[in-house]
């Protein structure tokens, strides 16, 4: 038997996320049990107790004391992991925010869900868009290939000298996190020679050069961090289409960066799509353009750092878009994505006609026959007027 | 030939306070028994028209589907703070919590532990099954030594995951607690003692004496991988002699009480 020849499993979005996490090699997991993500918790304990996986597991009694034990792993110089959902995320956001802040790189999967109130378990992204600004850097993928590819990449940006921040890898709640599909498991030398081992040189706890962290800072120095902070985003950008490059070399999989297009070249008309949804996107495309429709589709993979030069790049010259928003943005009567590309074509140079669509709250499905319903009202409604076109929500 | 007259006594019926309708329970749950018997009391104490019930996170979530008078769901952990909230704006409502171990002794125990304190003049039914039954069975704070559940699969290794907390033996150390403890659901004898101890917590709020909470040792057939039967003598054999059954706080004007 060939042991460098990687296996082909057929898994759960969550299992896919454990196992990119073990091969990752943490030194420490802490996490709590939140629907929808709550295996991904029972896989790495299992490993662990099998003896496939030489981490320290922490069962903590809530999110804020996972993302605080993985806080102190990270300050002693540890690579860590957790993976949380919705209200989870929002009890541990005082910790989260501290994470980014200290620049502290980590690695910590979402399976994205809708938020309460009214209450809910299922799917959404209003969880994960909703600390967009919390200094994270936050993919949303596609697959449960996506899912384990990006929690390995995940660990190589969060990890760069010029990066040092926490990375999310937001995948759906349900439509991936417990979904079953076709995942290529690497070959674990090969990752442990593409990640190398973390030594933290900027923050450590070492009696030999005595650092006291995170003292009290006042805002004629705090600005300082926060724009170091700004800095390490926009260098990111280049590291992440770096780590996919590097990335494709050895595994044989690249991702576009940070954004990934499909039938753009001679399209019109474009659908601008960030997580699960996207493969029901890239089948209603295919619909829609047997129907005469000259339609491309935008996956916005890294919503921080947003890629406004890349997505201008690719809306340059076209007639009008669609965002696909799984989540609202409270005071405006759109999605959060939409909003987001609606500042990144402020500089496009001529009229664009627009639509925000909001669906998917709540678990709600988003079939393709509904895309393509959408992007006919694209059509039709774009052409004949520039500029942003009424909100569509998906009933 | 003459038929007999027939002569019809009610001896059972479902109390008011309880909703005819189905549970999504799993077949041999005690959150039924526990449902039902918070209904009958709240029916002999005429409490329906002015209960407010908080509902957790975990799997009486649902609660408010089954009781018949008001509730609200709190956000994970947090029912006794919202209790607080809502007993201190309506004193002459009765508030209860009902909690099970993951919502009340994990994610909220710092809200359980300052209610009691505060004395809160609420009245808390905390269900002690021994691990986190809504997200599958994982390990929870009251797992016993050696348990195994799905993120201890060889067992709770007190080295690594520390010892199951006592809940009712911690809350009566605190001054503010009037009424503490710990009944059974394992058996018909311990369910008529649970329902006079859930009668006397109650009676405790409405006599306005203080914080009061009954917690109940439950079974989860279901994520224990045993039989409703089995687990009702796993209840017995394992988590009685971890967690005892009695009183662990009675405050003398609780005592005193003529119920």
């Amino acid at each position: 038997m060939n042991t460098n020849q990687n296996r082909i499993v057929a898994i759960s979005g969550n299992k896919s996320a454990a196992m990119g996490a073990a091969l990752s090699r943490p030194d420490l997991i802490a996490a709590y049990p939140i629907t929808p993500q709550s295996s991904v918790v029972e896989s790495l304990a299992q490993m662990i107790a099998q003896g496939d996986l030489n981490s320290t597991m922490i069962q903590v009694e809530s999110e804020h004391s996972a993302m605080s034990v993985v806080q102190g792993a990270a300050v002693a110089g540890g690579r860590t992991f957790t993976a949380t959902s919705a209200q989870g995320l929002a009890l541990m956001y005082e910790p989260y925010f501290r994470m980014s802040t200290l620049r502290l790189p980590m690695v910590m999967a979402i399976a994205t869900r809708e938020m309460t109130s009214p209450e809910t378990v299922w799917s959404g992204q209003q969880d994960a868009v909703s600390v967009r600004d919390a200094g994270w850097i936050q993919v949303y993928v596609e697959n449960n290939q996506e899912i384990l590819d990006m929690i390995i990449q995940g660990y190589k940006i969060a990890e760069h000298p010029d990066v040092l921040l926490p990375v999310n890898v937001c995948y759906d709640g349900f439509y991936l996190s417990h979904l079953t599909e076709r995942v290529e498991i690497p070959h674990q030398p090969a990752v442990d020679d593409f990640l190398g081992v973390y030594h933290a040189d900027h923050v450590s706890l070492d009696p030999d050069t005595p650092m006291a962290v995170d003292p009290l800072t006042s805002g004629e120095i705090l600005w300082r961090y926060r724009k170091g902070h700004l800095d390490a985003m926009q260098k990111a950008l280049q590291v992440i289409e770096q780590t996919d490059d590097a990335f494709e070399q050895v595994f044989g999989r690249r991702y576009g960066g940070v954004i990934d297009t499909y039938k753009m070249d001679d399209a019109d008309f474009v659908i601008v799509t960030m997580g699960a949804t996207t493969g029901t996107a890239r089948e209603a495309v295919d619909v829609a353009r047997s129907l005469g429709m000259k339609i491309g589709l935008l996956k916005v993979r890294f919503l921080r750092p947003f890629p406004d030069k890349k997505i201008r790049e690719i809306l340059s010259g076209k007639q009008g878009f669609v965002v696909i928003d799984k989540n609202v943005c409270f005071g405006w009567n759109t999605g959060v994505l939409y909003m987001e590309i609606k500042a990144a074509i402020s500089e496009l140079g001529h009229p664009i006609s627009s639509m925000p669509a909001i669906g998917g709250l709540g678990g709600a499905d988003i079939s393709v026959d509904q895309l393509v319903t959408c992007i006919q009202v694209l059509v039709k409604q774009g052409s004949q007027q520039p500029g942003q076109l009424d909100t569509y929500w998906f009933q | 030939m003459t038929s007999q007259p027939i002569t019809e006594q009610v001896v059972y019926q479902r109390p008011e306070a309880l909703s005819d309708v189905n549970t999504h329970y799993c077949p041999g749950c005690t959150h039924g028994v526990a449902h039902r018997l918070v209904a009958e009391v709240i029916d002999e104490m005429n409490l329906r028209d002015k209960a407010i019930g908080v509902a957790p996170v975990g799997c009486s979530v649902f609660m408010y589907n089954y009781m018949d008078f008001d509730f609200v769901v709190a956000a994970h952990g947090r029912a006794p703070a919202m209790a607080t909230g809502i007993k201190r704006c309506l004193p002459d409502r009765f508030v209860l919590t009902y909690q099970g171990d993951g919502d009340l002794a994990s994610i909220g125990m710092a809200e359980i532990v300052h209610a009691a304190t505060r004395g809160e003049n609420i009245s808390v039914i905390f269900i002690n099954n021994s691990n986190y039954g809504m997200t599958g069975g994982q390990m929870a704070p009251t797992t016993l030594p050696g348990q195994k559940t799905t993120s201890s699969p060889l067992g709770r290794d007190v080295e690594q995951q520390g010892f199951p907390i006592r809940v009712s033996e911690m809350l009566a150390k605190l001054d503010g607690a009037s009424y503490i403890v710990r009944r059974s659901l394992h058996d018909p004898k311990n369910i008529r003692q649970a329902k006079k101890a859930i009668r006397t917590a109650f009676e405790t709020q409405v006599r306005g004496l203080g914080f009061s909470m009954v917690e109940l040792l439950s079974i989860c057939p279901t994520n224990w991988n045993l039989t409703p039967v089995d687990s009702m003598t796993w209840l017995e054999d394992h988590m009685i002699p971890y967690y005892p059954v009695g009183d662990y706080k009675v405050h003398p004007a609780v005592a005193e009480m003529k119920i």
